[in-house]
């Protein structure tokens, strides 16, 4: 007798999410199976991976992932179009982390103007984050929303604290829009269900758990995603359907493990390649997980996530 | 089904400036509704108590049983506060009740108190490694307290066994796991085993307006499940058993003429089961 192989059905399906305009739009989610369970039921689409630049020079990025920027990241619009042009960005991740009061304090309007230097410059989706400042982020974002309107960005991130302004003005400027709580699957689907309420729609939400290091907690982040993907595929729970992000670059990219010198310690590897093994390997962990839209940073740990993304669909 | 009164916890702030300052009025007072509204036993938690516990307990016995013709429930972690308690409770109004002993060996002293003082013992299904996963691992730490019961020479009729309920703001598997553990624990003797919740902790972190619904329709699947006693609020129990036949139509998979209610029953019936997500606004969606 032949061997059937076992398979699940499942009453539920992922939203399919698409950013950007013309050619350059790319859309994730869209499944109705658990990640990569492309033999069970339907794909459509592949997880995609946007490239993190920043407002500010990063001068606190780690030298390992700060060498591939040098020569362009003096200013947002040449390292955007320089991951446009140059490393076949799919997806541009800004973040605005110089608005933050205890960075360079940078304006609302400074904002602005970068927003709309970088996306008159590329033609890839632009995803638009603020500095994580629950209150300055609600100035920022509002602004920046109507600067990029009908542009298609996705806006972020709004939490329990701001998320009705945040809400509200991506609505308004047709974005779509970041959810983030901090690994608590019932605080995650509260947000979800109070932006609805809202008027916003559910089907241009993005989900984001909160993100942690491969070693600094990223079980939690991972238990956070399966049980929110098994929530929208095995319950049918159209609170817990959007694609999840993980914002990979940002906390890898401050470990100790992505810095510490070889010469303090040796038994740890090469430095270089430690880091970028990291960034490699956390956002594979959250691919699995469930991740439709990966934020990260080094451009050969992306590299690295794209073969094994084409390996597995 | 023996509701022990929870109203009388250093949790709340007047019970807690009461017990600070020796003021029996509030004490007395919230007492007396407490066994108005049905309550069989008082519930006295005074805390860790670490200061001043044996006499704040001794009070409080004298204070609640000078107005209320009940037994005590004695609910500190402080061993000598609760045999303070014992000695001035008066066994006249029924058997006091101790919470608790548990699987942790720190706490199996106080089954010496349950046989010496012949009170009730409220066995907690926790050991010394943490919180229980499931209801089979409620079930072996019940086996274990039993056993430690009997060693001691605590008559299993005096223990009763608390499955542990957990808040399903954070914890919502576990409702469904103490609906289960309540089942099996009945099973482990016969005559059943008795068993105890503390019914609140449910709802606890829940909007207020959610608590009561959460509390009630818990309270009926427990009841339904064979549950002895539950520490809980009387006057919203009271509410429960007015409502029982129609909760338990809906539960049974019925329709009630009030489909408010009954969608109000069967989404907080999903929730405590598991079959869908538990959030603030869960009765919204």
């Amino acid at each position: 007798m032949a061997f059937t192989a076992p398979k699940e059905t499942y009453s539920g399906k992922v939203y399919p999410v698409t950013i950007g305009t013309g050619d350059k739009a790319v859309t994730f989610g869209g499944e109705n199976v658990l990640p990569f369970h492309s033999f069970e039921g339907i794909t459509p689409s592949r997880p995609v991976i946007a490239i993190e630049i920043q407002d500010v020079p990063p001068a606190d990025w780690p030298d390992t992932v700060r060498k591939p920027y040098d020569a362009v990241s003096s200013d947002p619009v040449t390292w955007a179009k320089f991951c446009q042009d140059e490393l076949k960005a799919k997806a541009l991740a800004l973040r605005l982390v110089g608005t933050h009061p205890d960075r360079e304090n940078r304006s609302p309007a400074d904002a602005v103007k970068t927003v709309k230097d970088v996306l008159a410059a590329v033609q890839v989706p632009l995803i638009i984050l603020g500095s994580n400042h629950a209150e300055k982020d609600t100035s920022v974002l509002v602004a920046v929303a109507e600067a990029a309107k009908d542009k298609n960005c996705i806006i972020g991130k709004a939490q329990e604290a701001n998320y009705k302004t945040i809400a509200a003005a991506s609505m308004a400027n047709n974005h779509k829009l970041i959810a983030m709580s901090e690994l608590d699957i019932n605080l995650s689907k509260q947000l979800n269900i109070l932006i609805t309420q809202m008027g916003f729609d559910k089907e241009k939400i993005i989900t984001d758990p909160m993100c942690s290091a491969l070693g600094y907690g990223i079980e939690y982040t991972y238990s956070v995603m399966e049980r929110i993907r098994l929530a929208a595929l095995t319950q049918n729970d159209v609170t817990m359907q959007q694609p999840l992000l993980g914002d990979v670059g940002m906390y890898v990219w401050k470990i100790k493990e992505a810095s510490a010198p070889e010469a303090d310690l040796p038994q740890w590897g090469a430095l270089e390649e430690r880091g970028i093994a990291w960034e490699a390997e956390t956002a594979t962990a959250l691919l699995i997980a469930g991740a439709g839209l990966l934020i990260m940073r080094h451009p050969r740990a992306i590299k690295e996530v794209e073969n094994l993304i084409d390996e597995l669909v | 089904m023996l509701i022990i009164g929870e109203k009388l916890s250093i949790i709340a702030k007047r019970v807690r400036e009461a017990m600070m300052k020796k003021d029996k009025g509030p004490i007395q007072e919230i007492a007396t509704r407490q066994w108005k509204e049905g309550s069989g036993v008082i519930d006295a938690n005074i805390g860790p108590a670490e200061d001043g516990g044996e006499e704040l307990m001794q009070w409080m016995v004298t204070t609640i049983q000078e107005v209320v013709p009940l037994p005590v429930c004695l609910d500190t972690t402080n061993f000598k506060a609760i045999e303070a308690g014992l000695k001035v409770h008066n066994n006249q109004w029924g058997k006091p009740m101790i919470n608790s002993t548990s699987n942790d060996p720190e706490r199996f002293p106080i089954l010496e108190l349950g046989v010496k003082y012949n009170s009730d013992v409220i066995g907690l299904t926790v050991g010394k490694g943490g919180l229980p996963a499931d209801a089979e691992e409620r079930a072996h730490i019940a086996a274990e307290i039993m056993g430690r019961a009997m060693e001691y020479g605590l008559p299993l009729d005096n223990l009763y066994l608390d499955p542990l309920v957990l808040q399903i703001a954070t914890s919502q598997d576990h409702a469904r796991h103490v609906i289960s553990a309540v089942k099996m624990f009945r099973e482990m003797n016969e005559p059943p085993m008795k068993t105890v919740v503390g019914l609140s902790n449910i709802s606890n972190g829940c909007p207020k307006t959610l608590r009561p619904i959460l509390n009630k329709y818990f309270f009926v699947m427990l009841l339904d499940a064979g549950l002895t006693a539950a520490i809980a609020d009387a006057h919203e129990m009271a509410e429960v058993m007015r409502e029982r036949s129609i909760i338990s139509d809906v539960i049974a998979g019925k329709e009630i003429a009030d489909k408010q209610k009954m969608t109000e029953i069967r989404k907080t019936l999903d929730v405590i089961m598991g079959r869908t997500l538990y959030a603030h606004s869960y009765l919204e969606m």
